[in-house]
């Protein structure tokens, strides 16, 4: 049996009878993980190059096809641009096709994630911050329930929500889309692990010494410290009441009150019914016009959302 | 039976909570109080209504009366119910671990240090995460079309045929493979997450004890992202259970092998929305999130079980 190599304690002793080798080692930044520094690696760049080369093609075909016509779709090569680049004109149909009815939908969009995903993010703060800092009767009950209410599918909700919802009039407004997504499970979740880390009791206990109280408390000592875990929160809740599909389909039936997901939806099903319109051209942009918003979010906010995700547990 | 009392038990005070603790109660529960009333509406309210909705039945002769368990004996003799349900359970099998095992060797990848560009290979894997499943499945469905899609180019340009990713036969793998894209990176930023904080002074314990790369893969980093391969693992069968957007979506073009029946929750929904059979499908549903918590919490027991 070898030494289990699990086994780390701080006094191992030195392979060379105690005497150190050279210079003290400096502490690395964290960017390097295994000590020493690994020699990169030709074959695994060229592995993981294909998973990249899956992930990402996709989206090119998405950029390149945004820039034909709907006659230039079937006549060129799918992974090249064709004769007559349209993007322009395409994005300008986009907006104006049936009176302007996209620029409706990513207002709805908008208005679906900043009252959706705001909300959801507030409440996940709140009661995040609850979990990690408070004792209340009944706190394992809640997570118990919450986390319970996770493994329940969502559609097996989907059906009675609609009924309730229907019955109270909800459906077919903008609230029926908003009321549901106020929750995240994971949100609540991802703001408890956060907070436990990144809230020192003693900074509580100073600022209560001090006499501010506690909504002072929470607003001016432990939400600044929260900010990069309410960044992935938010990141995360806005991503998934942008991209939600199966809630508004249920919920909505009017075209006025649409996101995007639906709206591109209708318009791709439109091919098929009889004397529909066939615009798949623009089907492609308003496809790459939804999604860009959301990349850009991602890519601009990475410092945050990243160092969020890692839920304040850095231990070294 | 009687057992000796534990003397601690019989000398303790009686149970009064402190004045400071007392404060405190009501304070937690001002923070948590919106996200629990909330979550009682949406999460609560619908589970109950559902239940209760699952033992009717709406009838034209005497309208809605209870009926006890019938809708759950008639989910049971149902073989579009279940024939839903083995579909899902083969997409699951299949498309799960390869979509986990491709997010666990990139996540390992991006940990060892030894890829050229990293930062560039996370985001870019990543990305697909924040295209809404609509898009995704529009975008790969004019892929797999031979109309003007990648399988027409690839069929004319080296003159061969492909089988038809839209066919009855390959559809199911056609999906796996939408999901797959979907949600590799997300899974892959979850482990590498998870990877990130393992302590350094377990790699140079074990660069001491002489262990190669492999070993501190299986003896370091798999047990300690153990916890994060289980969450992964229950949310994707949790999603593959919840199949419905793709098929949904894909539909238009595959019409005759996409069925309304074609996954549990596609089934439920054509009950509900296109049958107006609320009843039934709500005791379908439930039937579905009783499996689906089961398979959760077996997964959970297991994966926590196993040495750690």
């Amino acid at each position: 049996m070898s030494t289990p190599v699990t086994t780390a304690s701080p006094s191992a002793p030195a392979p060379s009878g105690g005497g150190h080798k050279g210079a003290p080692r400096l502490r690395t930044p964290r960017k390097k993980h295994s000590p020493g520094r690994p020699k990169r690696s030709i074959l695994l760049t060229v592995l993981t190059g294909l998973i990249l080369v899956y992930t990402v093609v996709p989206l090119l075909w998405l950029v390149i096809n945004a820039t034909k016509t709907q006659a230039g779709l079937a006549d060129s090569n799918g992974l090249w641009f064709a004769k007559h680049f349209a993007l322009w004109s395409n994005i300008h149909d986009t907006f104006t096709y049936h009176d302007g009815i996209f620029v409706r939908w990513l207002l709805n969009t908008l208005l679906y994630v900043v009252l959706g995903a705001g909300g959801a993010t507030f409440l996940s703060i709140l009661g995040g911050y609850a979990l990690a800092k408070f004792n209340f009767p009944g706190k394992r009950g809640i997570f118990a329930v919450v986390i319970g209410a996770v493994a329940v599918p969502g559609t097996a909700l989907a059906v009675p929500t609609f009924l309730m919802f229907s019955k109270m009039g909800l459906t077919d407004t903008p609230w029926a889309v908003i009321i549901p997504s106020l929750v995240s499970p994971f949100g609540l979740y991802l703001m408890w692990v956060f907070a436990t880390e990144a809230i020192p009791v003693e900074l509580l206990e100073a600022a209560r010494i001090d006499g501010a109280g506690e909504i002072r408390t929470f607003f001016q000592v432990s939400l600044p410290l929260l900010a990069p875990g309410v960044v992935t929160v938010l990141l995360f809740t806005t991503v998934a009441t942008w991209n939600n599909y199966f809630l508004p389909l249920i919920m909505i039936k009017n075209p006025d009150w649409y996101p995007l997901t639906l709206g591109l939806d209708a318009w791709n099903s439109q091919a098929q019914t009889i004397g529909g319109d066939v615009i798949f051209n623009l089907v492609i942009t308003g496809s790459l016009l939804t999604i860009v918003p959301l990349i850009a979010a991602f890519l601009l906010l990475q410092k945050y959302w990243q160092s969020g995700l890692a839920a304040g547990s850095v231990k070294e | 039976m009687t057992t000796l009392q534990p003397p601690a038990a019989a000398t303790r005070p009686p149970n009064r909570p402190s004045e400071k603790r007392d404060r405190r109660s009501w304070t937690g529960w001002g923070f948590i109080g919106p996200f629990a009333v909330v979550f009682a509406f949406v999460f609560l309210a619908p589970i109950a209504y559902s239940i209760y909705l699952s033992l009717f039945r709406d009838q034209l002769i005497g309208g809605n009366h209870f009926v006890g368990l019938d809708n759950y004996k008639q989910a049971f003799q149902d073989d579009q119910f279940w024939s839903s349900l083995e579909r899902v359970s083969l997409f699951l099998v299949i498309q799960v671990p390869i979509m986990l095992g491709i997010a666990l060797f990139v996540a390992l990848a991006l940990d060892s240090g030894r890829l050229f560009g990293r930062d560039f290979f996370r985001i870019s894997i990543f990305l697909p995460y924040a295209v809404p499943a609509v898009v995704a499945t529009l975008m790969w469905g004019f892929m797999y079309g031979t109309q003007f899609g990648l399988v027409g180019d690839i069929n004319s340009a080296f003159d061969v045929t492909l089988p038809d990713p839209l066919s009855a036969r390959l559809v199911l793998a056609s999906i796996g493979n939408i999901v797959t894209w979907e949600f590799v990176g997300y899974n892959m930023l979850i482990f590498y997450s998870a990877l990130r904080v393992i302590p350094t002074s377990l790699y140079e314990a074990a660069e001491i004890d002489g262990a190669g790369q492999f070993r501190v893969i299986t003896a370091i980093k798999l047990p300690a992202i153990r916890g994060a391969l289980v969450i992964a693992t229950i949310f994707s069968i949790i999603g593959s259970f919840q199949l419905f957007n793709e098929p949904s979506i894909l539909r238009p073009l595959a019409r005759n092998a996409i069925t309304t029946d074609y996954t549990p929750n596609f089934y439920t929904y054509s009950l509900s929305f296109n049958g107006q059979q609320h009843n039934y499908s709500a005791a379908v549903a439930i039937i579905m999130g009783l499996i689906t918590m089961i398979i959760a919490y077996v997964v959970q027991l297991r994966g926590m079980r196993k040495g750690a």
